[in-house]
């Protein structure tokens, strides 16, 4: 069995509304931040999982990402894994 | 009303479960039993709802880890038998996550907590959850979420309005819905999904009974 370090971001669509990302914009500018085009909050997952080789991992992940990591009415995912 | 009995989903988070079964018991005559979220057991009662609270503390998305117990696997079945589901608020949130309603609830646009009393439009009556005929267009009924948004795509609004789906709308959109969406059916009309609290308005004394109509039609076949 290997064992592989996996993270997976969600993010909200870029059709959806983001206010949390909007209102840390504003307190970002507050701080004096310059620039600042557009701020989006997203979550990160980090899971450690083990499976025998990445396309069996691979699999198991796209399962949790679709079914419960992300609602992918309005979330997207991507993930990066890394074999430890 | 006979034996006619309303199961009351409990999860761990529910808040609004035992108000639900008081205003059915205490308001309306209509037994109740309350149905731990690992029961699949669903053949001793005739209707559903799914209350409001934080199920699982609302943990990674409103209602996305509810969608997981074994009574939300059942109620599969229990949909397409053609019984009656009401899903109150976070109820509303698991029959999204679970796929049973289209769309999502998202943080409000102004990110508060809005806890208010709110004008609704009956839009359809589908499924008789509205049925007032020409006596009432509107209802008067609480509200109490922070993530409330509705939020659907250009080709699932578009069904919904083709199908006549959208039950209830805002008068005044507290949230940033979609369309000013409070409450949905799905097509058959046996399911509704709604974010304000029927169960909060059933006697004058605490502000009104707009909520009665909608928790009586339960009962209907």
């Amino acid at each position: 069995m290997d064992q592989f370090a996996v993270k997976v971001f969600v993010r909200l669509r870029p059709s959806v509304l983001d206010p949390a990302g909007e209102a840390t914009k504003s307190a970002s500018i507050k701080l004096g931040a310059e620039g600042i085009k557009s701020l989006r909050i997203g979550k990160i997952i980090e899971v450690k999982i083990e499976g025998n080789g990445e396309n069996e991992v691979r699999e198991k992940i796209d399962l949790l990402c679709d079914r419960l990591f992300a609602n992918t009415v309005i979330e997207d995912y991507e993930y990066s894994l890394e074999k430890l | 009303m006979d034996n006619f009995t309303v199961g009351v989903v409990v999860f761990p988070g529910s808040n609004c479960d035992r108000d639900v079964s008081w205003a059915l018991e205490g308001c309306l005559d209509i037994r109740t039993k309350y149905l731990w979220h690992e029961s699949s057991d669903l053949s001793d009662v005739d209707a559903i709802v799914l209350p409001g609270g934080f199920s699982y503390g609302d943990y990674l998305r409103c209602g996305a880890i509810a969608r997981f117990s074994p009574l939300i696997n059942a109620l599969d079945d229990f949909i397409k038998s053609g019984k009656r589901v009401l899903g109150i608020c976070n109820g509303f949130q698991i029959l999204t996550e679970s796929g049973f309603l289209p769309g999502a609830l998202v943080a409000n646009k102004n990110l508060n907590f809005i806890c208010d009393d709110v004008e609704l439009d009956i839009v359809s009556s589908k499924g008789g959850w509205f049925n007032y005929g020409d006596e009432k267009k509107t209802i008067k009924l609480p509200i109490a979420h922070g993530e409330g948004r509705y939020h659907c795509d250009s080709d699932t609004l578009k069904k919904l309005v083709d199908n006549e789906l959208i039950a209830l709308r805002y008068k005044n959109n507290p949230n940033g819905s979609s369309f000013d969406i409070a409450g949905i059916t799905n097509e058959k009309g046996n399911v509704l999904g709604l974010m304000p609290h029927p169960e909060r308005a059933c006697d004058e004394t605490i502000g009104g009974i707009d909520g009665l109509f909608t928790l009586k039609s339960l009962i209907l076949k």
